[in-house]
C-alpha cells in the first residue's frame, strides 16, 4: 500500500478509537498516545484494527515505530 | 406480584430517569432481560429484571425522572403466570394487557420532577468524548433530545456558532411524528458524572478509614511470559499486562475474603462471589468501574476478554445495572500512560481497592547485583473497620508471588 492508503487507513482506524479527534490536524511527529489520549486497550485495538484490515501482521516488539502518524503511515507502507 | 423497582447502581447514584421500555404488559420476562434503559449520571444503563414472570403494568412512563426505589413495573410471578396462562382461554387470561401506559416511546414527561438544573440558554458545549455528533450541542438540548428521542444529528443548529439549542430540539421534536420517534443512545453528560464522583468520593473520604500499604513487584517473568504468549498471536488476541495483573490480583484477592465485601450497617458483609470492578477512565472524563463477574474463575484470556469488552460498552454507553452493582471489590490500572503509583480512594460500601501504577525500569537488586529490571507499584487501599495493613500485606505479597510464577497463571 502507498502512503496515501495507509494514511487513509490509519484515519479510518483512529476514528473508530478517538470518534471527537481532529485527524486532519494531527502533526505526522506528534505521539499518537498523547495526542489522542490513547490507553494500553486504545492501542492495542489501533494495532488490532490495522491488522484486521489489511491482514498485516505487526508484532508486538514493532509497537514503537507505529507511535507516531508519519511512523504508522511508513511502516504501514514501506 | 413482583414490584420492579428502580434499582441502585452504586453509592453515587440517587435515580434516574426511565428513557425506554423494552417490554409492554403481557410480556414474558426471565430473570436477567433488559427490560428498560435508565439515563443516569453515569449515562444509559441498562436494567436487568431479576424475576420471572409476566408484565401486568408499566407504572412509570418513558421521560420521568425517578428515585432509587421508586416502583417501575409490577410483574406477575412465574408461577401465577404459568397457572394462569392454561387456563380456560375466553374466561380471563393473565389480565388483559391493558397499556396502562402506551407502549410507544413517547409519553410527554409529565413535569413531576422540573428538568434537570441546567441553564437554558446554554452556552455552547465544547464536544465531549462521547458527543455522538461534531456539532456543539447545548446541555440542556442534548438532555432534551436524549429524553425525547430526538436524533441530534439530524438537527441543524441556531445557536451561537451553530450549536442545537433547547428551542431547536423542541421543533424538531414537533415535526417528528411521534411513531418515528425512537430514543438514542447519548453519551454520559461529564458534568453530572463528575458530581456522582464526587459525591462518592466525599462520602468515602468522610466515612472511610483508609490504610494504605504498598509494594514494588518485580514483573521481568510476566513481561517474558507475555511477550512469549503474544509472540504466536495475532494482535486481536494479544493479552495486556494489565489483565496478567488482574489475574494474579484476582486470585490473591480468592484467598484474602476480608477484604472482598462491604461495610454495612456498622459491620462487614463478605461479597457473594468476587466481583472486581474494573475501573475505566472514559473518553472526555469520567470513569466507570462495571463488574467482571467470577473474576477469580477466570483465566487470563477470558479476564483480557472481559476487559475489552467492559472498555468498548462502557464507552458506547452500554453497560447493564447489574455490572455496576455488582462489584465486591475495585481495581484500577494506570496503564502505560499512567503515573508511577496510585492511592485509590475505597468505592462505598467496598472495603478495599488496588492500585497498579505504569510499568517502568528501575534498578532491581538480584542475587546481590544491581540490574535494570521492570516493575510496577501496587498499593491497596483498606477500611480499617474491616482489616488492617497487615491482611493488606499479605495480599500484595500473594500478588507479587503470583507473578513470580507468571508462568502458571
Amino acid at each position: 500500500m502507498n502512503a496515501t492508503e495507509a494514511k487513509r487507513l490509519v484515519f479510518d482506524v483512529l476514528s473508530g478509537i478517538a470518534p471527537e479527534a481532529d485527524l486532519e490536524a494531527l502533526r505526522g511527529k506528534a505521539q499518537l498516545r498523547d495526542e489522542l489520549d490513547l490507553d494500553s486497550m486504545d492501542f492495542l485495538n489501533f494495532i488490532a484494527g490495522l491488522h484486521e484490515q489489511t491482514g498485516i501482521d505487526i508484532p508486538e516488539a514493532e509497537y514503537p515505530k507505529l507511535f507516531t502518524l508519519d511512523g504508522a503511515v511508513g511502516w504501514l507502507s514501506r | 406480584m413482583i414490584e420492579f423497582r428502580m434499582p441502585s447502581l452504586g453509592a453515587d447514584m440517587e435515580g434516574g430517569t426511565l428513557v425506554e421500555w423494552l417490554v409492554k404488559p403481557g410480556d414474558a420476562v426471565k430473570r436477567g432481560d433488559v427490560v428498560a434503559v435508565v439515563e443516569t449520571q453515569k449515562g444509559a444503563i441498562e436494567i436487568e429484571i431479576f424475576n420471572t414472570g409476566v408484565v401486568s403494568e408499566l407504572v412509570v412512563p418513558v421521560g420521568q425522572q425517578v428515585p432509587i426505589g421508586t416502583l417501575l413495573a409490577r410483574v406477575d410471578s412465574a408461577m401465577r403466570a404459568a397457572a394462569a396462562r392454561p387456563a380456560t382461554p375466553p374466561a380471563s387470561p393473565v389480565k388483559p394487557p391493558q397499556p396502562v401506559i402506551p407502549p410507544a416511546p413517547i409519553a410527554p414527561p409529565p413535569a413531576v420532577i422540573a428538568p434537570p438544573p441546567v441553564t437554558q440558554a446554554a452556552p455552547v458545549a465544547p464536544p465531549s468524548g462521547a458527543a455522538p455528533s461534531r456539532q456543539p450541542v447545548s446541555p440542556a438540548a442534548r438532555r432534551l433530545a436524549a429524553e425525547r428521542g430526538v436524533d441530534l444529528q439530524q438537527l441543524t443548529g441556531t445557536g451561537p456558532g451553530g450549536a442545537i439549542t433547547l428551542a431547536d430540539v423542541e421543533a424538531a421534536q414537533a415535526k417528528q411524528p411521534p411513531a418515528e420517534v425512537t430514543r438514542r443512545r447519548t453519551g454520559f453528560d461529564p458534568a453530572a458524572m463528575r458530581q456522582a464522583i464526587g459525591a462518592a468520593m466525599s462520602r468515602s473520604k468522610r466515612e472511610i478509614p483508609h490504610y494504605y500499604v504498598t509494594q514494588t513487584v518485580e514483573i521481568s517473568a510476566a513481561l517474558r511470559r507475555l511477550e512469549q504468549m503474544n509472540s504466536e498471536r495475532p494482535p486481536p488476541r494479544r493479552v495486556l499486562p494489565a489483565a496478567m495483573f488482574l489475574r494474579a490480583i484476582a486470585l490473591a484477592l480468592a484467598k484474602t475474603p476480608e477484604l472482598n465485601g462491604f461495610w454495612e450497617d456498622g459491620r462487614f458483609r463478605p461479597g457473594d462471589g468476587l466481583h472486581i470492578g474494573w475501573a475505566i477512565a472514559l473518553r472526555g472524563g469520567g470513569l466507570l468501574a462495571p463488574a467482571i463477574r467470577d473474576a477469580g474463575l477466570r483465566t487470563l484470556d477470558e479476564l483480557m476478554a472481559a476487559m475489552r469488552d467492559l472498555v468498548q460498552r462502557a464507552r458506547a454507553s452500554g453497560l447493564r445495572g447489574s455490572e455496576l452493582s455488582d462489584p465486591t471489590v475495585t481495581v484500577t490500572s494506570l496503564g502505560d500512560r499512567g503515573a508511577e503509583s496510585v492511592l485509590p480512594i475505597i468505592y462505598p460500601p467496598q472495603v478495599a481497592m488496588i492500585g497498579v501504577g505504569r510499568i517502568v525500569t528501575r534498578p532491581w537488586v538480584v542475587d546481590g547485583a544491581i540490574g535494570p529490571r521492570p516493575v510496577v507499584t501496587m498499593t491497596l487501599a483498606g477500611d480499617h473497620r474491616a482489616s488492617d495493613g497487615h491482611r493488606g500485606g499479605i495480599l500484595l505479597a500473594e500478588i507479587d508471588r503470583l507473578l513470580q510464577e507468571a508462568e502458571t497463571l
